[in-house]
C-alpha cells in the first residue's frame, strides 16, 4: 500500500457498497423475473397452512422454482422459530 | 432493410434524449438516412435539443391516427442532410401510441430509411414498452448510480420477455451498454461506481462511456446535438460510440482522470 492509498482507504469506498448492493439485488430480481406469476399466490397459501400449526412470519417462507432443461425443482424453505411449545 | 435502435434506460433523466439526438446524428451525418423518432408522448424534448421545436406542425400520433402523412410530419434537420426528425405529440395520452398504429409507421419508415432511432419515455410503462417493442437493437443508457444500474437491469428483463423479437422467438434484440455522465475523478476516490463495475452487472457488451461534461449543457442551450461538438470529449465519446455501434474498433476513452499535481493528491485524496 502507497503513502497516499494509506490515507485514502481511511475514507469509506462508498462505490465498492454501491456494487456489492446491486450485486446482490439485481441478481435476486433476476431470479424472481423467470418465476412463474402463481408463485406469490403458492407462497401466501403455504404461509396460511403452515400458519395453522406454527406461528411463522410472511419472509420465513420462500418458495423458488429452478428450471432446468429436463426438469424443475419446486424448492420450499420455511424456517421455524426457535421455540415452540 | 432499415435497423430500428431504441434508446432506453428504465430510469428517467439519465441521458436517453441526449444520447438519441447525439447517435441519429452521428450516423445521418455519416451519410446513412435516418430518423429519429421522440416516443415520450405528453413531455416531447427531442425536437428542442435537434433545435426545430418552432417547425412542429404535426407529430406522431397525427400519423398513427391518419390525421397527417409521414412526410407531413417529418421534419427535416437544417444541419445534417440526411437526418429527420418525428416528434412526439404534446397533447395526447401516452396510450395514443397503439402497437399497430406504431408497427404502420414503422414499416412506412423502413422503406425509405437506413436506420430508425426511438428515443424511449422514461419508466416501463406503456410508453416505454412501445419504443422497444419493434427493436433490433437497444442502447441501455445507464448513469454509474445504484438505481440507474437497477433500472437498466429491469429494461433488459423487458427487452428480453416482450419485444417483438423475444415474443415471435427470433434473434434476441441486441444490447448495448451506453454508460453517461461518467466522473473518472469520482471513480478514482472510490465514491462512484467504475465502468467495470456496471459492466460485471449488466454483463451486457460496452458501446461507450460518455464523460459528465459541462459541454452537454451548452449543446442543449443551442438546440445542438453534442456530437457535433466535435472538439469537445462528449462530443468525441459519442462519436466514437456510433463507430461502435457501426462495427469499428475503437478504444475506449475519457476513462480515466487528469494527472494531477501532487499536493492536490496529498489533501483530496
Ligand atoms: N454526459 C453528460 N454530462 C452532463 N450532463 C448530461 C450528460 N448527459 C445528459 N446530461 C444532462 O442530463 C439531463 C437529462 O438528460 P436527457 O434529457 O437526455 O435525459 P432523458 O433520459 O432523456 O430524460 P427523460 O427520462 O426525462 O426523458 C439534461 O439536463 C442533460 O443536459
Ligand atoms: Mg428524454
Amino acid at each position: 500500500m502507497s503513502f497516499f492509498d494509506y490515507f485514502k482507504s481511511k475514507k469509506k469506498n462508498t462505490a465498492n457498497v454501491a456494487k456489492e448492493r446491486l450485486q446482490i439485488i439485481v441478481a435476486h430480481e433476476r431470479g424472481m423475473r423467470d418465476q412463474p406469476d402463481y408463485l406469490p399466490q403458492l407462497q401466501q397459501e403455504l404461509i396460511a397452512v403452515i400458519r395453522k400449526y406454527v406461528q411463522i412470519d410472511d419472509d420465513m417462507v420462500q418458495v423458488e422454482l429452478d428450471r432446468n432443461d429436463d426438469c424443475s425443482v419446486l424448492e420450499l424453505n420455511v424456517t421455524l422459530p426457535e421455540h415452540q411449545q | 432493410m432499415a435497423k430500428i435502435i431504441v434508446v432506453t434506460s428504465g430510469k428517467g433523466g439519465v441521458g436517453k434524449t441526449t444520447t438519441s439526438a447525439s447517435i441519429s446524428t452521428g450516423l445521418a451525418r455519416r451519410g446513412f438516412k435516418t430518423v429519429v423518432i421522440d416516443f415520450d408522448v405528453g413531455l416531447r424534448n427531442l425536437d428542442l435539443i435537434m433545435n426545430c421545436e418552432r417547425r412542429v406542425v404535426y407529430d406522431f400520433v397525427n400519423v398513427i391516427q391518419g390525421e397527417a402523412s409521414l412526410n407531413q410530419a417529418l421534419i427535416k434537420d437544417k444541419r445534417v442532410e440526411t437526418l429527420y426528425i418525428l416528434p412526439a405529440s404534446q397533447t395526447r395520452e401516452k396510450e395514443a401510441l397503439t402497437q399497430e398504429g406504431v408497427e404502420k409507421v414503422l414499416n412506412e419508415l423502413a422503406e425509405t430509411f437506413d436506420y430508425i432511432v426511438c428515443d424511449s419515455p422514461a419508466g416501463i410503462e406503456h410508453g416505454a414498452q412501445m419504443a422497444l417493442y419493434y427493436a433490433d437493437e437497444a442502447i441501455v443508457v445507464t448513469n454509474p448510480e445504484v438505481s440507474s444500474v437497477r433500472d437498466s437491469d429491469r429494461i433488459l428483463g423487458i427487452l428480453q420477455s416482450k419485444s417483438r423479437r423475444s415474443e415471435m422467438g427470433l434473434d434476441p434484440v441486441k444490447e448495448h451498454l451506453l454508460l453517461t455522465r461518467y466522473n473518472p475523478d469520482r471513480v478514482d476516490r472510490g465514491e462512484m461506481l467504475s465502468v467495470g463495475d456496471v459492466e460485471e452487472i449488466l454483463a451486457i457488451p460496452l458501446l461507450g462511456v460518455i464523460p459528465e461534461s459541462q459541454i452537454v449543457l451548452n449543446a442543449s442551450n443551442q438546440g445542438l446535438p453534442v456530437i457535433l461538438e466535435d472538439d469537445s470529449d462528449a462530443g468525441q465519446a459519442y462519436e466514437d460510440a456510433v463507430g461502435r455501434l457501426l462495427g469499428e474498433e475503437r478504444e475506449h476513452r475519457f476513462l480515466t482522470a487528469a494527472k494531477k499535481g501532487f499536493f492536490s493528491r496529498m489533501f483530496k485524496g
